[in-house]
């Protein structure tokens, strides 16, 4: 048998479920231990995951990387039902195997050790930001995150990272935190300047409505795309962007870019 | 033990398991994953004379079974090639071919002109099927006349390997690869992507900013099996072998219908380390049926 060198910088391998629970309506989490020792993986990074026994689903599905465990050699997830395919995963049971292929893409620019900064999460796009949140290293009085959501039901519980940063609300109904998109929110409007980068990952207009207050204001601003994609290692040419250095892939360039490099 | 070598012209493959143009792109992506030298060979992305930006975004859509693209030949061009990527593949332990595209003939010639410099690319596949360009491409592997022009004005300038690779959005895949072979082609490869089309109903509108782009993946493959089981009936130059591979049941069945070797496309999106697998299941399978060299698959289709 061929054996794969251990120079791989890349895996393909099969996990084993853990864990599959609900976080919300449409939100799951999914923990998967690997047999394996897992490589490095950092805050905005992914995985493309196979969707198992679904029919007209051919294609992995991409998702940021929630969690590492080195000591479960596990790697969490969140799954946010947006079609078939997404569906079909979170009905996955633990015990189950599923294939992963790691880790993919670039993180995001780690903050230096005196930096204050803000990370916008809107989604399931709060998956990295919680996970930069906790790798940053920084004390929690130089972390904020702000979170968006419809209403108080659409937002997932992550109370529990209120020891690695202060956390802030928006909703569109105001049924949580403050009334409107985090774009509205008092965080953003009156002290966007304090920060020296801010983080965001959400839907599309979300980041564009950011990228853009935060070119005009000049601050260090990175977000993370979610363009659709066949391969996740750049080959297959299919999720670009178009960036000041030409048509880059989603999957190896980023996701991660920094707003200067985009033509929004 | 079981002998995997095989031969395509001069181009000698130690196993018939390559990777496809546009899929892997240009083998180093892939040795992320796995060592290049446990393959057959990469057929590396298209390139042209100049730089490429490709279509618009979106450029893919997922099928049943399969994918259409719409990527239009993304590249920095052959002096960005040659320059940056080339250094550091070409001690790789294995067959490289570069796939080559042009809007014109003067660009072809002007592409393979350079490539014919390096030692290390020993081989061309000539692509006059791609489906996703304005200009040239898939224009010039619809016709007999077209085909036979581009082949004959490269070969004059193009002294090792010149694999041809066919179209199939043609009435008779066989009448073209006759015309190529004709003209001084060293092989044929095929299938490239069936034109195909996707639309959103909800919102109504095409899902790829092409409207129509390449269809590829298992949908395709046994369209793809019987042009090539027509082909290499109709040639007698070797014939690579692709659509819709997706383990190495599928990859005798390309070799049984005539192809010498096969490439491994789409499949590797889902899983980049398939090619190395479907290389052990070969030997499997050839230890089962006490095949002593893999040549003896070659077209041994039982009637």
């Amino acid at each position: 048998m061929r054996k794969f060198k251990r120079m791989a910088k890349k895996f393909v391998a099969d996990f084993v479920v853990v864990d599959n629970k609900p976080l919300n309506a449409t939100n799951f989490l999914i923990k998967a231990r690997s047999n394996s020792v897992l490589p490095t993986i950092l805050p905005g990074q992914f995985v493309n995951v196979e969707i198992n026994d679904a029919k007209e689903i051919f294609l992995r599905r991409p998702f940021s990387v929630f969690e590492v465990d080195y000591n479960q050699n596990t790697i969490s997830m969140i799954v946010k039902i947006l079609g078939r395919g997404s569906k079909k995963l979170t009905e996955i049971e633990a015990g189950c195997n599923i294939s992963l292929v790691y880790p993919l893409g670039k993180s995001f620019t780690y903050p230096a050790a005196t930096d204050k900064v803000l990370l916008i999460g809107g989604g399931s796009g709060v998956a990295p930001m919680l996970f930069l949140a906790k790798e940053s290293g920084l004390d929690k009085t130089q972390v904020d995150i702000l979170l968006g959501a419809r209403t108080k039901e659409d937002h997932i519980d992550v109370e529990s990272y209120s020891k690695y940063a202060n956390l802030h609300y928006a909703t569109e109904d105001g049924s949580l935190g403050e009334k409107g998109f985090v774009t509205q929110h008092s965080v953003f409007v009156n002290d966007l300047n304090k920060y020296d980068k801010i983080y965001a990952c959400g839907p599309d207009g979300m980041m564009r409505a950011i990228a853009k207050v935060a070119k005009a204001a000049d601050v260090f601003c990175e977000v993370s795309l979610e363009n659709l994609m066949a391969c996740g290692f750049g080959v297959c040419l299919c999720c670009i962007e178009p960036t000041n250095k030409g048509n880059l892939c989603v999957c190896t360039d980023g996701p991660v870019f920094n707003i200067n490099e985009l033509k929004w | 033990m079981v002998d995997l070598k095989v031969k395509v012209h001069n181009l000698e493959f130690k196993n018939p398991i390559t990777l496809a143009s546009g899929t892997c792109g240009f083998a180093r992506e892939m040795a992320d994953f796995f060592d290049p030298a446990i393959v057959g060979g990469f057929f590396l992305k298209g390139s042209t004379l100049k730089n490429r930006d490709g279509n618009e975004y979106p450029r893919m859509a997922e099928t049943p079974s399969g994918m259409l693209n719409a990527v239009g030949l993304q590249n920095k061009g052959i002096d960005y090639f040659i320059e940056n990527i080339y250094p550091e593949i070409k001690d790789y332990d294995t067959q490289l071919i570069i796939n080559v595209n042009g809007s014109t003939v003067e660009d072809y010639i002007a592409l393979t002109e350079k490539v014919n410099e390096l030692d290390k690319i020993r081989g061309i596949e000539l692509n006059i099927s791609c489906p996703n360009v304005k200009e040239g491409g898939m224009a010039f592997g619809v016709s007999c006349p077209g085909a036979e022009m581009v082949t004959r004005e490269v070969r004059k300038v193009y002294d090792k390997t010149l694999i041809v690779k066919l179209s199939p959005n043609v009435t008779d895949i066989s009448e073209i690869a006759r015309a190529v072979e004709g003209q001084g082609a060293d092989a044929v490869s095929l299938v490239n992507t069936f034109l195909g089309m996707a639309i959103d109903a909800e919102t109504r509108k095409p899902k790829l900013s092409t409207i129509t782009g390449g269809l590829s993946g298992p949908a395709i493959k046994p369209i793809a099996l019987r042009m090539v089981w027509q082909v290499a009936n109709a040639v007698k130059i070797p014939v690579v072998g692709m659509g819709g591979i997706m383990n190495a049941a599928d990859a005798i069945e390309f070799m049984l219908a005539g192809a010498s070797v096969v490439q491994i496309g789409t499949a590797v999106f889902k899983d980049p380390t398939l090619p190395v697998q479907i290389i052990n299941e070969l030997e499997d399978y050839m230890l089962r049926h006490k095949v002593q060299s893999v040549n003896d698959l070659i077209g041994e289709l039982q009637i």
